[in-house]
């Protein structure tokens, strides 16, 4: 092989510079710009744990979709026995007013786009972080 | 044991018969085949709506029914015939019975309104590739949004063009948009859904409660109920019944 030392050591060049952030998270412990969604101030407590809800939404909205709309069932008991009205506009909304701050920031960090509410309702959105937490 | 070979092998066909049968059992009632039979008959205590033609006409260029319908279910007034989304809609007699003019001709100017027949067998739900649209027990010809690929088989499907294309983005042309009930996009069908979502909370179909002259009569098709009351006291028509679907919208004379 012709310049073995300039080859190899362009490709550990470009690993150190290709897993750089991989090492940076790890030095620093936390992600250099994490999405930070506002949680409206005064929503109580989320339908299920606020882990589960950050893993499980979307499969959560999925069964609830076809819940309500094939079964005919519009409510959902939480494992907390509570029950909740299953309504994108309705539910999820009533506590997260600021769908831009909240869903569609997270949404765009993580380059999804659910096409949810180009039909279902957006009520107006209360304006400005309004002094949510995280 | 005492068995010769000739009930041995009696008894083994008997057995192999009886699992064979189980899966020619299983095959003969599987919902489609029953329904291709026709062996089933309208289901008991199904939904179906009665439209009394004279108390309606008598309200000429009332359109109360329309008007409720249409703002408790986000439906655009787009404005031309071609991309017009209607739920519900009028025409004359002789428009919506033809081939039938001549037997009431006392009706030829009679007004008919049109919605969704909710038939007990539905073309559309035969021909939709996604099962976008099926027919709940109760009867309800249902249309789930989320699965509609925008295909139209089943606007070609029905006969009673029950069903609209949104041919554009509705959303601009809602006048006053209720927030209670989700809006459509481009590219799906939609029709009458029988107010299934507010028959969920106990209330009566829009258009029912908007009547002021009670021409309209909704229910349950079983004994002792007000449709069934109104619907046995006289005469009653369906459009195109020749055809088999079986509509469940029924039009007092
Ligand atoms: C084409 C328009 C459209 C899109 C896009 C859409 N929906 Fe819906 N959705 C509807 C309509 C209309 C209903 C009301 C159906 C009914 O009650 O008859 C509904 C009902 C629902 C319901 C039950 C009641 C309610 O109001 O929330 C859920 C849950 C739901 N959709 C979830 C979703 C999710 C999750 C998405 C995105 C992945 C989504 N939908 C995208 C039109 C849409
Ligand atoms: C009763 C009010 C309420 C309702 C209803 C509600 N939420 Fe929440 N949600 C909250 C609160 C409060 C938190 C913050 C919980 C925490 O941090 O412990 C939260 C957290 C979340 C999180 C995690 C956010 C993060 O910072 O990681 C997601 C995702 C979420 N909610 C989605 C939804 C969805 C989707 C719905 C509709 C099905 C919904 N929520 C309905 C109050 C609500
Ligand atoms: C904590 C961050 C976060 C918040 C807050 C959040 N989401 Fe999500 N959501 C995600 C991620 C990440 C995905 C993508 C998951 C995947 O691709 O599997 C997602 C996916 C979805 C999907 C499925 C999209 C698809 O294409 O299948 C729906 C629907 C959805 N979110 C609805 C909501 C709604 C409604 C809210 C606000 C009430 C919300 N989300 C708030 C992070 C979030």
């Amino acid at each position: 092989m012709f310049d073995k030392g300039k080859v190899l050591g362009g490709i550990a060049v470009f690993i150190c510079l290709g897993t750089f952030p991989l090492w940076y998270i790890a030095y620093q412990g936390k992600a250099a710009y994490p999405p930070d969604p506002v949680i409206y101030p005064g929503s109580g407590q989320c339908v299920e744990s606020a882990e589960y809800m950050r893993k499980y939404h979307m499969q959560m909205l999925e069964k609830w979709r076809d819940q309500a709309v094939r079964q005919d069932d519009r409510f959902y008991t939480a494992t907390d026995n509570k029950t909740y009205d299953i309504s994108l506009t309705g539910t999820c909304l009533k506590c997260h007013p600021n769908k831009a701050e909240f869903c569609d920031r997270c949404h765009n960090y993580n380059a999804v786009a659910p096409n949810c509410y180009s039909c279902h309702n957006i009520p107006p959105q209360p304006t400005e972080a309004s002094g949510g937490t995280k | 044991m005492n068995l010769d070979r000739r009930t041995f092998l009696k008894l083994a066909s008997l057995g192999l018969l009886a699992i064979a049968a189980k899966p020619a059992i299983d095959l003969l009632t599987r919902p489609e085949i029953v329904r291709a039979l026709g062996i089933e008959s309208t289901l008991p205590g199904r939904l179906a709506m009665a439209v009394d033609l004279k108390a309606c006409t008598a309200e000429a260029g009332c359109h109360d029914c329309i008007l409720a319908c249409h703002s408790v279910h986000n439906v655009p007034d787009i404005g031309t015939a071609k991309e017009e989304v209607k739920w519900i809609r009028e025409a004359t007699y002789g428009q919506a019975f033809s081939g039938q003019e001549t037997q009431y001709a006392a009706l030829k100017d009679a007004r008919v309104l049109l919605l969704c027949n909710h038939c007990d067998n539905p073309p559309c739900v035969r021909v939709c590739p996604t099962q976008a649209t099926w027919r709940r027990v109760d009867g309800i010809v249902m249309m789930d949004y989320h699965r509609c690929i925008g295909c139209r088989y089943c606007m070609a499907a029905c006969p009673y063009g029950s069903r609209s294309f949104n041919w554009r983005d509705p959303v601009p042309y809602i006048n006053d948009i209720n927030l209670n009930y989700p809006t459509r996009t481009k590219g799906v069908v939609e029709k009458c859904n029988f107010c299934e979502e507010r028959l969920a909370l106990g209330q009566p179909p829009a258009c029912v409660e908007a009547c002021k002259k009670g021409a309209l009569t909704f229910g349950e098709l079983k004994p002792g109920t007000d449709i069934q009351r109104v619907l046995s006291k006289g005469y009653s028509l369906t459009r195109k019944s020749q055809l088999g679907t079986r509509p469940q919208v029924y039009y007092i004379v």
